[in-house]
């Protein structure tokens, strides 16, 4: 069953893997401009070219390996582009010298995969983090909006004083959501925000991910293979496909549309993804 | 017993298995020299990662100031922490030290200058070494391991992600914390070290006491203890650039983070004793070069 997502699309750009900045067109929040990444030469990523616009909120799905996670630390500037460029807002991020990247990264709010909490802290400390980073907060109202964003996230005031070990893997999640948004950041970067989490408390994320989108004119970019987290929250779907597999000359965007599209995607490696099918993998890896 | 001998093994090698014969040599040979070309270029490689490391870590140190509280975690675990460990360490060195020259210098009828050998080779070489090689074990591959386990989790990218440069915010306390309080360390090392030797040639070996002092003041100058605690600077600074640049290059898992670990004290243990001969040498020649010229 496919469910409806719970809000309108902003803006979808069937286009938007070709997309170039040209003169008279509005830019998009994000660009990435034929992105190549390569680790000891090779290409994990290869001329990746998308606009992510303002309020979107993107899925990127696809196999592992296929760099997705990849993409997402590009955008952070975390991982460097061999070629290409990645633009946020205009800024060419890899042009930037380091404390204007640094002053950039605010604008952005991360979930990490395993919440990347610091376990020399209390969760009080980690989620406040980013405000006393920032400087520009008394330490009172740093006070008042970390208990305000624990509560918001459906966490008691008591797990404030715990360390990040004291604590499920859910509740960590739903800490590293609270720390990510507590700056109010124009973007949202989730990495595979429901992995290792029971079907309830995915669903809990996936509430929190929706209320966040609701509640703050934010644009978020989801990484995950969660295909349910994908048509519950996402309102327009990239679909990667690792660079091993694929034939010469053709693109490693598979899909770029909305999550409805993608059961009826021409390419039937989109829809035998959408629907979890092996096929012929098994005897593909064995040989 | 019976045994079958083949007579083509005795004779030299026919004409036509020259050629391969060489081609595996020339093989062999290609790849030995691959091989250490390739270790060789890590080498440097390396060594140019953690040049570039602790410049890295330099400007950070003098573009601003580290936060209080991360320096004050770092100090204490490095300078309060230590500092029963390397007290006890010091005092049992003294101890062996007394022990092992007593014999040596009780067979030429010297054994009243016990005091000398002791003492000299504690604030000269042993205290700076004892103490740095304590920390190195015990700060150091806790360094390594614990921005390791930060690397692999992705706590580094995290900081990173929220403005914070983890040079500036982990290892810039660190290495102040080892270069402000490997010289504290050291005193504490030199001085538990005289207190253990002397106690044993005194009250166990029954040396006399005021012969042991004389000896002792004869044999230990100024200058012996500026240049061990001056030493001790260096070896702080090797540790704490060691142990996080393994630590920030750690590769994944629990293997990774025991790798770098180790490969913390042990990198850090040989890059010590190769730079203490430096010092020493130039140490020394400063030494005698400044008192031929003094009055």
């Amino acid at each position: 069953m496919t469910e409806a997502p719970d809000h309108e699309p902003v803006s979808q750009s069937n286009d938007s893997s070709t997309a170039q900045p040209t003169a008279g067109k509005q830019r998009g929040l994000i660009e990435f401009d034929r992105l190549t990444i390569a680790f000891n030469e090779q290409p994990v990523l290869k001329d990746i070219s998308l606009t992510i616009d303002r309020g979107e909120t993107i899925a990127v799905i696809g196999e592992s390996g296929c760099g997705k996670t990849v993409l997402m630390k590009t955008l952070l500037g975390l991982i460097h582009p061999t070629s290409g460029r990645v633009t946020f807002d205009g800024k060419d991020l890899s042009a930037l010298p380091p404390k204007q990247c640094a002053d950039l990264r605010l604008r952005f709010g991360f979930v990490f995969q395993n919440a990347a909490l610091f376990d020399s802290m209390t969760i009080f400390d980690n989620v406040a983090f980013p405000m006393r980073q920032s400087h520009r907060y008394a330490e009172d109202e740093v006070s008042s909006r970390v208990m305000e964003h624990l509560h918001q996230v459906g966490l008691p005031a008591s797990v404030a004083s715990k360390r990040p070990g004291e604590l499920s893997g859910g509740m960590r999640k739903r800490v590293g959501i609270a720390r990510a948004i507590i700056l109010e950041p124009e973007v949202v970067v989730y990495d595979e925000p429901t992995t290792g989490l029971d079907p309830i408390m995915s669903d809990v994320i996936n509430e929190l991910m929706i209320g966040v989108r609701n509640r703050y004119p934010v644009t978020s970019v989801i990484v995950t293979h969660d295909m349910r987290t994908t048509r519950r929250v996402a309102n327009r779907v990239l679909m990667l496909y690792p660079r091993t597999r694929l034939k010469k000359g053709e693109p490693q965007l598979l899909f770029d549309g909305p999550p409805a599209d993608m059961e009826t995607d021409p390419d039937s490696r989109v829809s035998q993804f959408v629907r979890g099918e092996a096929g012929t993998r098994l005897q593909e890896l064995a040989g | 017993m019976s045994s079958t001998v083949n007579p083509s093994q005795d004779l030299p090698p026919d004409a036509d298995s020259h050629p391969h014969a060489a081609a595996g040599i020339h093989a062999s040979l290609h790849d030995w020299v691959m091989q250490w070309g390739e270790a060789v270029v890590e080498g440097i490689r390396t060594v140019g990662d953690i040049g570039l490391f602790a410049w890295n870590m330099l400007t950070w140190l003098f573009t601003r100031v580290p936060q209080r509280g991360t320096l004050l975690v770092n100090l204490y675990s490095v300078g309060v922490l230590s500092l029963p460990v390397v007290a006890l360490t010091g005092t049992f060195i003294g101890m062996v030290l007394a022990v092992q020259s007593h014999h040596q210098f009780q067979a030429i009828g010297m054994e009243n200058q016990l005091g000398k050998v002791i003492n000299a080779s504690l604030v000269c070489e042993l205290g700076p070494v004892l103490a740095a090689t304590m920390l190195s074990g015990r700060v150091g591959g806790a360094m390594a391991a614990v921005l390791g386990t930060m690397r692999v989790t992705e706590q580094i990218d995290a900081l990173t992600t929220m403005g914070a440069d983890p040079m500036h915010y982990l290892v810039v306390p660190r290495f102040l914390a080892c270069v402000l309080l490997i010289p504290a360390l050291t005193t504490m090392a030199d001085f538990m070290g005289i207190v253990g030797g002397y106690f044993y040639s005194v009250y166990i070996l029954e040396i006399d006491h005021a012969a042991y002092l004389e000896h002792s003041r004869q044999a230990v100058v100024g200058f012996d203890l500026f240049s061990g605690v001056l030493k001790s600077v260096f070896f702080g600074a090797i540790i704490s650039v060691v142990s996080c640049y393994q630590g920030f290059h750690c590769r994944p898992g629990a293997e990774g983070v025991g790798r770098a670990a180790t490969s913390a004290f042990v990198y850090s243990f040989v890059l010590i004793l190769a730079v203490d001969l430096v010092l020493n040498i130039v140490l020394n020649r400063g030494y005698y070069y400044y008192y031929s010229f003094s009055p």
